[in-house]
């Protein structure tokens, strides 16, 4: 064909930079949407490192050791082939970011320094200080404003997604998207178009994840026919900063560089942390897990702070909370390795985490589910690709620390070229027969529909409501009976939805109108959540279930996979098997080594 | 102590071309708010302290965690980031405009997209030779990391150019932040191939010379940066090239 590809790439935190690099060195042509400017995308809070088996610490460690952590921290619910290409693809990608002048830290030799993180015994975590995800995202951030200063890539900053434009076949023919201060809505054709809108923590009100995180282009997606797959797991990080307006992430490396996790062994001890002796306090995890310790992966100590706190009534002050102590590790060391978090701790609840132990409890932070992709990051409709947290490839049941990194930078770099590839086989340009106008003017319908619907129901307030339902019954401890209470909740709340008031009903920077847009999407995408979580009776990785203890490989080693009914407006599912073609399946256990 | 309420007062401006007003806010008192839970508050419940319904307020905001750099606004009158300003340490009423020196959106947002194109006319990046695989990075002394990485932290908030006295339409000066990326792509032993193209363009008009040592910057830098410093090395720099450039003519 004569013309370059034109490749659209929605959101441009690292998955997406990663993909437009790579169409751009293809000689592709890309326009990348982005609510907030590229450098600003929740890439930036990821703090403690990325994974890659570059075995430079001399532990024979290997790509293999780093696929079989994987799956089995994921506890054999993701597709085998993938994630061991990812495996080992991420020591070049790490020279890669290195070449791209991300500050590493670095040892005495001037090599790359790694650290251990939870779920293996490697030391094979790549950091920059405490803030590793804000070092790469400025990295790739770097390279594709070059890009741009070439003319390859023209950025719509502060555009957000609405859906994807689909022809009479079925075919994605580009997006239509909003300005978000004109309030414009606008179509943009495009041979292929690729998501990498990140995860959905709004869902769950209070989170780790940043304002934009609200999932509501997947949602959307989801809404016109693409399969959304194991929306069921939910990754809640066992250290988060409890917050008025978010929980904030207290990174996994602060463990890793020998954080140890305790409570006072007498519950209701008020006494200064520091004044309790070492007799009376109990590293449970420790205790529990003596192989691995405080870096046993998220769900596992998750769950283990749940249990001290709710069921040994253990925490501190009778409180939701535990100790993460960092105070007895040499001063400078933590400011060589941890700043960055040590600095937010600071900030933002006054205390220095050098002298006093922190004070912290589990909180929402990623979503192991997304969209569903094959294995060159390809939803089910045609043209639309996907690559990062909002897709579902690489991290099973439970996702380990520091390989979101490398499955953002791993996935943007197929779905690019992929995309490519497919735009260069597509037979001829098509007008999409009036698919454009009768796509924008569905999109301006449902915004005037909002502006002027006259309700009572404030959709702030019922996003609150949506988050502690989420939040109470759809994370770490799930009940059949709870699941389908929620579910009969999420009907009431699109049906409160309908008499949503917006209190703006101006034609400028409209954050309200946009906001219930979002809303709708998260409530639909809720669904899919609490559904898939009644249905699936095992419990794998982050998914719990007291009434069902035990994975399940009989009857549920399958991927979920959820497509929206139009006329039900409701979720139905499929299943499909898991491809455990490369490692056997084994119990997952971290009491001992495996 | 603890007071009861909060009171802010905020200033809004529903688009460029209307005129701005003042409104007051008045919310309970919780332990650890600060300004962004707040603005959240009242955009659930958009009414005044004098009763009156309104809209709720437009503002840039995303990761809440001082790392993303969008929340900046002027808080009490200082440039910073409205996530990491807690309530208990900031006098009532609190007082929020939105940047004075960058063009309105609405409210408390502003359009600082200036500091992008900035970042693009002195090619702060690394020219690599492309992504396919070319083997490790090259080596550096954990001294060179440590003189990098504060520098790599600038969340490009433009706080830094709030502040500054000089960073005006006049000058056209490109600010502290700017000036320190290219610090730090200068030292950065493949980044220094674009060194001499890096100081060319801070030469002239709106270029390092317009810098009037107020220092006001690294006064007001959430992130600490070492911003005085990196503009005198960066402006020994380029005087050196303007010399050299003098006789290569």
């Amino acid at each position: 064909m004569a013309a370059a590809p034109k490749i659209i790439v929605v959101g441009g935190g690292l998955a997406g930079l990663s993909a437009v690099i790579k169409i751009a060195e293809m000689g592709g042509n890309v326009d990348l949407f982005s609510i907030v400017p590229v450098k600003r995308s929740h890439s930036v809070c990821a703090q403690g490192g990325i994974n890659a088996a570059k075995n430079l610490k001399g532990e024979g460690d290997s790509t293999w050791q780093h696929f079989d952590d994987t799956v089995y921290g994921g506890d054999f619910l993701a597709n085998q082939p993938p994630v061991k290409a990812m495996c080992e693809a991420a020591p070049g990608i790490i020279d890669l970011l290195d070449r791209m002048g991300v500050p590493f830290n670095r040892t005495a030799e001037g090599l790359l320094d790694f650290r251990r993180f939870g779920g293996t015994l490697y030391n094979r975590t790549a950091f920059a200080g405490a803030t590793t995800g804000q070092q790469l995202l400025y990295a790739l951030d770097e390279q594709v404003r070059r890009y741009e200063a070439e003319g390859k890539v023209k950025k719509y900053e502060h555009w957000e997604f609405l859906s994807a434009v689909l022809d009479g076949n079925g075919v994605c023919r580009g997006i239509c998207a909003i300005d978000l201060r004109s309030m414009e809505v606008r179509t943009f054709p495009a041979d292929a178009i690729i998501i990498c809108t990140g995860g959905i923590g709004a869902i769950f009100g209070k989170s780790t994840n940043s304002v934009v995180c609200t999932g509501s282009a997947q949602s959307a997606l989801y809404q016109q026919g693409c399969y959304y797959a194991n929306g069921e797991f939910i990754q809640v990080h066992p250290t988060s900063i409890p917050g008025e307006d978010k929980l904030r992430l207290m990174s996994e490396s602060a463990r890793g560089e020998g954080g140890r996790v305790w409570v006072p062994k007498k519950p209701g001890d008020n006494r200064d942390p520091k004044s309790i002796p070492e007799s009376e306090r109990w590293y449970f995890l420790e205790e529990w897990y003596p192989k691995y310790g405080n870096l046993v992966p998220r769900d596992v100590a998750t769950r283990a702070i749940f249990k001290v706190v709710y069921e040994y009534h253990l925490g501190i002050d009778g409180k939701p909370m535990v100790y993460l102590d960092l105070t007895h590790i040499d001063r400078k060391i933590l400011d060589r390795k941890l700043e960055g978090i040590l600095e937010i701790y600071e900030k933002f609840v006054g205390d220095d985490p050098r002298v006093t132990p922190m004070k912290i409890f589990p909180g929402m932070h990623y979503t192991m589910g997304g969209l569903w992709i094959d294995y060159k990051q390809a939803t089910n409709i045609p043209g639309i690709y996907s690559a990062g947290e909002c897709e579902y490839q690489y991290h099973g049941a439970n996702r380990l620390g520091a390989n979101s990194l490398v499955s953002c930078i791993y996935g943007g770099a197929i779905a690019g070229p992929a995309s490519v590839k497919y735009a260069q086989g597509l037979q001829g340009s098509s007008d999409g027969n009036g698919c454009f106008e009768a796509e924008k003017k569905k999109q301006e319908e449902s915004n005037v529909r909002l502006m002027n619907n006259q309700g009572t129901e404030n959709p702030f307030k019922l996003w609150h409501e949506l988050g502690e339902l989420m939040t109470k019954d759809c994370t770490v401890i799930r009940y059949n009976k709870n699941l389908e209470q929620t579910d009969a909740k999420l009907v009431e709340l699109l049906e409160r939805f309908r008499k949503v008031n917006l209190s703006d009903r101006t034609q400028w920077a409209n954050t309200s109108v946009v906001f219930a847009r979002q809303l709708y999407n998260m409530l639909q995408l809720s669904r899919v959540i609490a559904q898939g979580a009644r249905m699936r009776d095992e419990s794998r990785g982050a998914h719990y279930k007291p009434d069902f203890p035990e994975r399940d490989d009989k009857n549920w080693l399958k991927t979920t996979k959820a497509y929206f009914a139009p006329d039900a407006d409701e979720p139905k599912f499929e299943f499909e098997p898991v491809d455990v073609s490369l490692i056997p399946l084994r119990p997952r256990k971290y009491d001992v080594a495996k | 102590m603890a007071n009861k309420s909060v009171i802010l007062r905020i200033k809004r401006q529903p688009n460029p071309a209307a005129k701005a007003h003042w409104e007051e806010f008045e919310l309970a008192y919780k332990p650890n708010m600060n300004v962004t839970s707040c603005l959240m508050e009242i955009a659930a419940n958009p009414v005044t302290r004098e009763g009156k319904a309104t809209t709720p307020i437009t503002y840039d905001s995303n990761c809440l965690e001082e790392v993303c750099g969008s929340c900046a606004m002027l808080i009490n009158g200082r440039a910073r980031m409205a996530c990491s300003a807690l309530i208990d340490h900031l006098e009532q009423p609190i007082r929020l405009e939105p940047f004075s020196k960058f063009p309105i959106v609405r409210d408390l947002a502003t359009d600082r997209s200036v500091i992008f194109e900035n970042l693009k006319a002195v090619k702060a990046w690394v020219p690599v030779d492309g992504t396919y695989d070319l083997g490790p990075g090259p080596r550096m002394t954990q001294e060179e990391q440590e003189g990098a990485y504060p520098l790599s932290r600038c969340i490009s908030c433009t706080c830094c150019m709030e502040a500054c006295p000089q960073f005006n339409e006049e000058t056209g000066f490109v600010g502290a932040a700017t000036i320190s990326q290219v610090r730090l792509f200068n030292t950065h032993p493949t980044g220094k191939a674009l060194k001499r193209e890096r100081l060319a363009a801070l030469m002239g008009d709106g270029g390092i010379q317009e810098c009037g040592y107020a220092q006001n910057c690294v006064e007001v830098c959430p992130k600490d940066i070492p911003l005085t410093k990196a503009i005198a090395e960066v402006g020994g720099e380029v005087m050196k090239q303007a010399f050299v450039d003098l006789f290569r003519r």
